[in-house]
C-alpha cells in the first residue's frame, strides 16, 4: 500500500493531474464531445460493426441513447471494444465512461470491482440447445447425454449444480469458444449445447438447418445483464440509470420513436408522459441535463421494445422471444422505476 | 551399320539417353524408384484425386460471389459464400478508417513499396537517395495515417484490418532489427552496466509471453498513469511489439556474432579499426548474413503475432472476421472468414520467406554446406 501511495503521489507530481478528473464524468463527456462506451468486440445482435464499420446492436443502442440524452447526438459515441477480460479495467481506468457489454450484474462485480450497475436491460439465463429428432422435451430428460460446455465459465458451474440437483448423469464435452461448440455440436460430438439463451439463439442461426433444433424450456440460471459505470460519480450513474428507465417507461406509456416528437410538443393529459417528455416537472435538471433529454434518447433509438425488436426480436435472425424481458404488465419482469 | 567417323575433338554433343534425362527419367527416379516409393506415389495420387475436385468446387465452381445474406448464399450454391467476404472487404482492408480519408491509407501503402525497393534490392539506380527516403518513410506514413499538419486528424482507434496488421508489422520489423543489433552488441560488451542492462532486458522479454505484455500495455498502464492521461493504445502496442521482437532479434544476432571467429575482430584491431568501424565493416556484415534465416523467422513470427491485438480490443483481420461473424445475417460462415484470413497471412509470410532465400543466394560466398 505504501508503495502504491508513493507511486501515485509521484505520478500526480509528474503529470500534475488530480484524481478529481474522475468525479465529474458529465463535464468530461461534454468537454470531449463524445461518450466513450465500452461494448463487446463482437456479439451477434448485441454489438458488432456492420460492413460499413458502423456499430449496431442492442447494447449499442443504449450507448447511443445516452449520447443523445447528454450530447444531443446519437452518433457522438466513441465505441471502446473490450473483451470479457479487460472490460472492467477499461471502464475503471477511465478509458470508457459507461459500459453496455452484456455483463451480468453480480455482487462481487458491484462491490469488489467498484462498479455501479444501471437497471437491468436484458434478463438472460442459461439454456439448452438440442436436435429436434432427439425427441426430448425437457432438460430433466437429459440423462446420459453428452453436453458441450465452455470451460471456465459460470455456465459450467450452473450446469453441474442443475444436474446434481436433479440427479442426472451426463457427459461434459469441454470446448473453448462458441465457434468450437458450434462445430462440435454440428458434428455430433455432443447431443446438447448449453450457454446463455441469447448466445444459443445466435448459435442456432449459424446452423445449416436451424429449424431442426430446439431450445429446451428450462432456463437454469439468472443472468441479469446490465450497463455499468465506475464508482464515485453518482450524477453520471444517475444519468445512465434514468436513460435506461426512460426507454423502458416509454414503451410502457406507448411513446415510440415515431410519435415522441409530436407528444413532446405540448403538455398532454397524462402527467407521466409529460414528466418523461419534459413538458412538466423539470426532471432533466435533477441529473444535470435539460428537459428534453428523454425525448432525444427516444427519438434516437426508440423505446425499449423497439430496440429489442430491431436487433434481437422475432423478426431478426436471432428470433428471441420477449419472455422475461416483456413489460411487467405483459407477463415479463421489466419494471422500471417511475420518473417523477 | 557403321557409326559416322569424326575427327578427334569434333564429335557433336549427343542428347543424354532417355532413361537418364527428360520427364520420363525424372518420374522414374523420383516417383517410382522403389516399391515403397511407388506405394507413396499411388497414395498421394489417390489423396489428391479425392481432395482437389471437392476443394476446387467449393472454392470456385460452386462458390457464390453475390448475395444479400447467408440464406441467399446457401440458396444460390453449395460452395463458399464469397459474397460475405466481398461485403466486408473494405472493413477487412481499412478497418474503421473514415471513408473520405482512405486515399491516405492507399498512398501510404504505395509509398511503402517505394521505400521497400531500395532496401530489398541493391541494383536500384540512385539507391543512396532511396535509402534516405526509406529511413524517412515511417514518419511520412505516420503523418499520412494519423493526420495533423494540414490533414484531418484520424484517431488510432479507427485503425483496423489489414492496415493495422501492416502498421504494427512494419513498425515492429523496421525498429526491432536496429534495436536487436544494439542489444546483441551490448550483451557482449565489456562495460558491465551495459551488459547487465542488455542481458536483463533480453531475459525479461523472453521470459514473458507477448500476450502478457500487450495486456500490461492495455490495462495495467492505465492504472499506473494518473486518470485523464491519454496514452494512445496503438502506440503502446507498437512499443510493446517492437520491444518484444527486439529481444528475440538480439538473441538471433548474437548467434550470428558468435559464429564469427575471434580472428576477424583481432584482424580488425590489427588494422587499427575502432570498435564501431570493426563492427560495421567486418563483423556485422558476416554475422547478419548468417543470421538471415533466424531474422526472417523472427519477422514472420512477429507479423503473425499481430493477431493477438484482438485481446486488447483492436481489430486485426482476424478480429474483423470475428466481428463480421457476429452479423446476424451472415452468422455461421466461419470457414470462409478463416480461410480468407489464412490466405492473407500465407501470402505475406510466404513472400517474406522467398525473399530471404533470394537474399541468402545473393550473399552466398561459399560458406554453404
Amino acid at each position: 500500500m505504501k508503495f502504491r501511495n508513493t507511486a501515485a503521489a509521484a505520478a500526480a507530481l509528474i503529470f500534475g493531474a488530480t484524481t478529481a478528473a474522475h468525479a465529474a464524468t458529465l463535464d468530461d463527456v461534454k468537454r470531449k464531445g463524445e461518450v466513450a462506451c465500452v461494448v463487446s468486440t463482437s456479439l451477434a445482435g448485441f454489438a458488432a460493426p456492420d460492413a460499413s464499420g458502423r456499430y449496431t446492436g442492442f447494447d449499442v443502442d443504449f450507448c447511443r441513447a445516452v449520447a443523445a440524452a447528454v450530447l444531443g447526438d446519437p452518433n457522438k459515441v466513441k465505441f471502446v471494444p473490450a473483451t470479457t477480460k479487460n472490460r472492467f479495467t477499461v471502464l475503471n481506468s477511465g478509458e470508457g465512461d459507461i459500459l453496455f457489454r452484456n455483463t451480468t450484474e453480480t455482487m462481487s462485480r458491484d462491490a469488489d470491482l467498484k462498479l455501479s450497475f444501471l437497471p437491468v436491460n436484458y434478463y438472460d439465463g442459461q439454456g439448452f440447445l438440442i436436435r429436434k429428432s432427439a425427441g426430448i422435451k425437457s432438460a430433466t430428460e437429459l440423462g446420459g447425454a453428452s453436453v458441450c460446455i465452455q470451460t471456465g465459465t459460470t455456465t459450467e458451474l450452473n450446469l453441474a449444480d442443475f444436474m446434481r440437483t436433479n440427479g442426472i448423469k451426463y457427459d461434459p464435452v469441454p470446448v473453448e469458444t462458441n465457434e468450437e461448440a458450434l462445430t462440435n455440436y454440428e458434428g455430433g460430438r455432443c447431443d446438447v449445447y448449453t450457454t446463455d439463451a441469447s448466445g444459443i439463439a445466435a448459435t442456432r442461426t449459424g446452423l445449416d438447418n436451424p429449424s431442426a433444433h430446439v431450445i429446451l424450456p428450462e432456463i437454469i440460471s439468472k443472468e441479469p445483464l446490465a450497463g455499468a459505470v465506475r464508482h464515485g460519480d453518482d450524477q453520471w450513474a444517475d444519468i445512465g440509470k434514468w436513460v435506461v428507465n426512460a426507454l423502458i417507461n416509454a414503451e410502457e406509456l406507448g411513446i415510440t420513436q415515431r410519435n415522441v416528437k409530436s407528444k413532446a410538443r405540448k403538455s398532454g393529459d397524462n402527467p407521466k408522459v409529460n414528466r418523461l417528455l419534459g413538458t412538466e416537472g423539470g426532471m432533466g435538471a435533477m441529473v444535470g441535463l435539460d428537459d428534453k433529454w428523454a425525448v432525444r434518447a427516444i427519438s434516437a433509438v426508440g423505446n425499449y421494445g423497439e430496440i429489442f425488436e430491431r436487433h434481437i426480436g422475432k423478426k431478426t435472425p436471432l428470433g428471441l422471444e420477449r419472455g422475461l424481458n416483456a413489460l411487467w404488465k405483459d407477463g415479463g419482469i421489466l419494471y422500471a422505476a417511475p420518473i417523477r | 551399320m557403321s557409326a559416322p567417323q569424326y575427327a578427334p575433338g569434333k564429335h557433336p554433343d549427343l542428347p543424354a539417353p532417355s532413361t537418364l534425362a527428360g520427364p520420363l527419367a525424372w518420374v522414374r527416379a523420383n516417383l517410382l524408384s522403389s516399391p515403397s516409393n511407388i506405394t507413396l506415389t499411388l497414395l498421394s495420387l489417390w489423396f489428391l484425386w479425392s481432395v482437389i475436385p471437392g476443394a476446387l468446387n467449393w472454392f470456385f465452381f460452386d462458390a457464390v460471389y453475390s448475395g444479400e445474406n447467408r440464406a441467399a448464399c446457401r440458396a444460390a450454391g453449395e460452395g463458399a459464400c464469397w459474397a460475405f467476404i466481398g461485403e466486408y472487404l473494405k472493413l477487412f482492408t481499412y478497418g474503421f478508417y473514415p471513408e473520405e480519408s482512405r486515399w491516405r491509407v492507399n498512398l501510404a501503402f504505395v509509398l511503402m513499396w517505394l521505400a521497400l525497393v531500395p532496401i530489398l534490392f541493391d541494383r536500384v539506380p540512385h539507391r543512396k537517395y532511396g535509402l534516405y527516403y526509406a529511413a524517412a518513410f515511417p514518419f511520412i506514413a505516420g503523418w499520412l495515417l494519423v493526420g495533423g499538419l494540414g490533414l484531418a486528424p484520424v484517431t488510432t482507434d479507427k485503425f483496423g484490418g489489414i492496415m493495422l496488421t501492416l502498421v504494427v508489422g512494419v513498425t515492429g520489423i523496421a525498429f526491432s532489427l536496429p534495436i536487436g543489433i544494439l542489444l546483441a552488441l551490448g550483451r557482449s560488451s565489456k562495460l558491465t552496466i551495459i551488459r547487465v542492462f542488455c542481458v536483463g532486458f533480453i531475459e525479461f522479454i523472453r521470459g514473458v509471453p507477448l500476450i502478457t505484455l500487450l495486456f500490461v500495455a492495455s490495462t495495467m498502464l492505465s492504472y499506473f498513469l494518473p486518470p485523464g492521461t491519454n496514452f494512445d493504445l496503438l502506440l503502446r502496442v507498437l512499443i510493446m511489439v517492437t520491444l518484444f521482437a527486439s529481444g528475440y532479434m538480439a538473441e538471433v544476432i548474437r548467434g550470428g556474432l558468435q559464429a564469427i571467429p575471434s580472428g576477424q575482430t583481432e584482424a580488425a584491431d590489427a588494422l587499427g579499426l575502432k570498435y564501431w568501424q570493426a563492427m560495421r565493416l567486418i563483423v556485422l556484415p558476416q554475422a547478419l548474413k548468417i543470421s538471415i534465416p533466424g531474422i526472417v523467422n523472427t519477422f514472420i513470427g512477429l507479423y503473425k503475432d499481430t493477431t493477438l491485438v484482438i485481446i486488447i480490443g483492436l481489430y486485426d483481420p482476424l478480429g474483423i472476421g470475428r466481428a463480421a461473424l457476429a452479423n446476424t445475417s451472415w452468422i455461421g460462415l466461419s470457414t470462409e472468414v478463416y480461410i480468407f484470413v489464412a490466405i492473407f497471412f500465407f501470402v505475406s509470410c510466404f513472400a517474406m520467406s522467398r525473399y530471404s532465400l533470394y537474399l541468402e543466394d545473393k550473399l552466398e560466398t561459399g560458406h554453404k554446406r
